[in-house]
Order: structure tokens, then C-alpha cells, then sequence
């Protein structure tokens, strides 16, 4: 599903899923833009304030760079410390 | 060059059979590694932990941990599977099957394996404490981590890792 015009669609997870309340948020950013405008863009949103300033993100299942571009209709994902095994 | 088997499992791990996909005739060393769920962490005493993942992410990073140590040891077979949804104390979360002709080669692997995954697979745990209270755990907070030795070139990946966000 691509993103609506405007903005991205953002996947989130675990503690950040629950700042949010939803497991899916659509950041007030239109696509193109970099990583970090896209962080700064959800941290305006309710719940935002506890994401950190510079979370892991992953475009299209890899993970990014602050100064990575995202582009219409990537996966994006905003990753909490992982803590598998 | 065998493939290496990686998988996210929502029923218990079978480690007879990660064990069976690794063993060959010209394997002389097999170790197994196995995380399991613990009654206490960071002091508090521990009920049970719900495992959550990116699924399709944390699959990919999986095949990759694997690919890349495969591709440093040749001839190495390894088979993984990590464990998601709701655990109990005691219930494994995690197990690597490792197989080669010498041991050196199957240690190293299995360490290499579960290093690499604690760092890089987007998988979250959520700690149920007896207390009724509960917690996703931050690793990056977390006191008493002690880190086995590890490869130099496996820190080199952590550290390019860590640094991903403050280029």
C-alpha cells in the first residue's frame, strides 16, 4: 500500500507502537524526504515525544542512515532497541 | 556450500532437529546454543516474556547473519530458529545448531550467530515480572550485560551498526 499524498506510512513496534497507540502512523511529511526530516515529522505527533531524537529506521526492510532518502511508496519502519535472543 | 536453515517459529523449538539438519558425515563438531527465558533480570523476578518482531526484517537479517558467517566459514553448516509470542521461564527462545569438520569452526560460529542477532534482528521482548507489572527491555539500559568474547571483525559490524544513526 503506497502512501497517501502528503505523507508517509510508518511502521512501528513494540514500545514505540505503544507511544503511539497504533502499530501504524502516517508522518506529516510528504515523500521524497530524508530520514531525519522523517523522525522530526513524528515526533511532532501525539505520542512523538518519546521516540528519541535519532532512532533506528529501516527502509524497506534494511537498515538506514539519518541522511537516507525515503521515496514514495517505501516500507518504512522506526525500530526500537532490539533485544532479541 | 550448504544453505544455511533459518526460521521464526511460533510453536516450541525442536533442538533434536536443529541438531539432525546440521549433522553430515564430514561433520565432526556440533554445538548447539540455547537461550532460554530466565526467573530474574536486572533484580526483578521474571514470569515470562512475550516475543514481538518485524517479521519479514527480522527473517532477512536472520539469512543474513547466516549467509555472512558461511561466507567467512566455509563448509560451516548452521541451522537457527527464534522463537515469537508468549514464553514461560524455562521455554527456549532462541537455538543455533552449528556443524563443521573441527570444533573451532562450529564454536565460533554459534557465538558469531547469537552475537550478531542480539545486535542486528528487529525482535523486541515485553518481561512480565511476578509483581503483575511488565517492561520492554531496553538492552541499552540494561545493567550486569556481560559480552562474551567476540570476533574483532564482528565488532567492526556492530560498531558501523551503532553509528547507522549519527552520520
Amino acid at each position: 500500500m503506497s502512501a497517501s499524498p502528503g505523507s508517509v506510512n510508518v511502521l512501528l513496534f513494540a514500545s514505540y507502537a505503544d507511544a503511539f497507540g497504533s502499530r501504524q502512523v502516517s508522518a506529516p511529511i510528504g515523500a521524497p524526504c530524508s530520514v531525519f526530516e522523517l523522525v522530526e515529522a513524528l515526533r511532532t505527533l501525539p505520542g512523538g515525544a518519546r521516540l528519541p531524537e535519532r532512532p533506528l529506521v529501516a527502509v524497506n526492510r534494511s537498515w538506514s542512515t539519518a541522511d537516507a532518502q525515503i521515496s514514495v511508496g517505501d516500507e518504512v519502519a522506526v525500530i526500537p532497541p532490539v533485544a532479541g535472543g | 556450500m550448504t544453505t544455511p536453515y533459518v526460521a521464526l517459529v511460533h510453536s516450541p523449538i525442536d533442538v533434536a532437529r536443529l541438531q539432525q539438519r546440521v549433522s553430515n558425515d564430514d561433520v565432526g563438531a556440533i554445538t548447539l546454543f540455547i537461550g532460554t527465558v530466565r526467573n530474574l533480570n536486572d533484580g526483578r523476578a521474571v514470569t515470562g516474556i512475550d516475543y514481538e518482531a518485524y517479521d519479514a526484517m527480522a527473517l532477512r537479517e536472520l539469512e543474513a547473519v547466516a549467509s555472512e558467517i558461511v561466507a567467512k566459514m566455509p563448509d560451516v553448516r548452521l541451522a537457527i530458529e527464534h522463537r515469537l509470542g508468549t514464553l514461560v521461564v524455562g521455554e527456549i527462545s532462541v537455538a543455533i545448531a552449528a556443524g563443521h569438520a573441527r570444533r573451532a569452526i562450529a564454536l565460533d560460529a554459534s557465538c558469531e550467530a547469537i552475537e550478531a542477532i542480539k545486535r542486528r534482528a528487529p525482535i523486541w521482548k515485553r518481561e512480565h515480572y511476578a509483581d503483575g507489572d511488565w517492561c520492554w527491555v531496553d538492552p541499552t539500559k540494561s545493567s550486569g550485560n556481560v559480552q562474551p568474547k567476540i570476533t574483532e571483525e564482528l565488532a567492526i559490524v556492530t560498531a558501523a551498526l551503532a553509528a547507522t544513526m549519527s552520520t
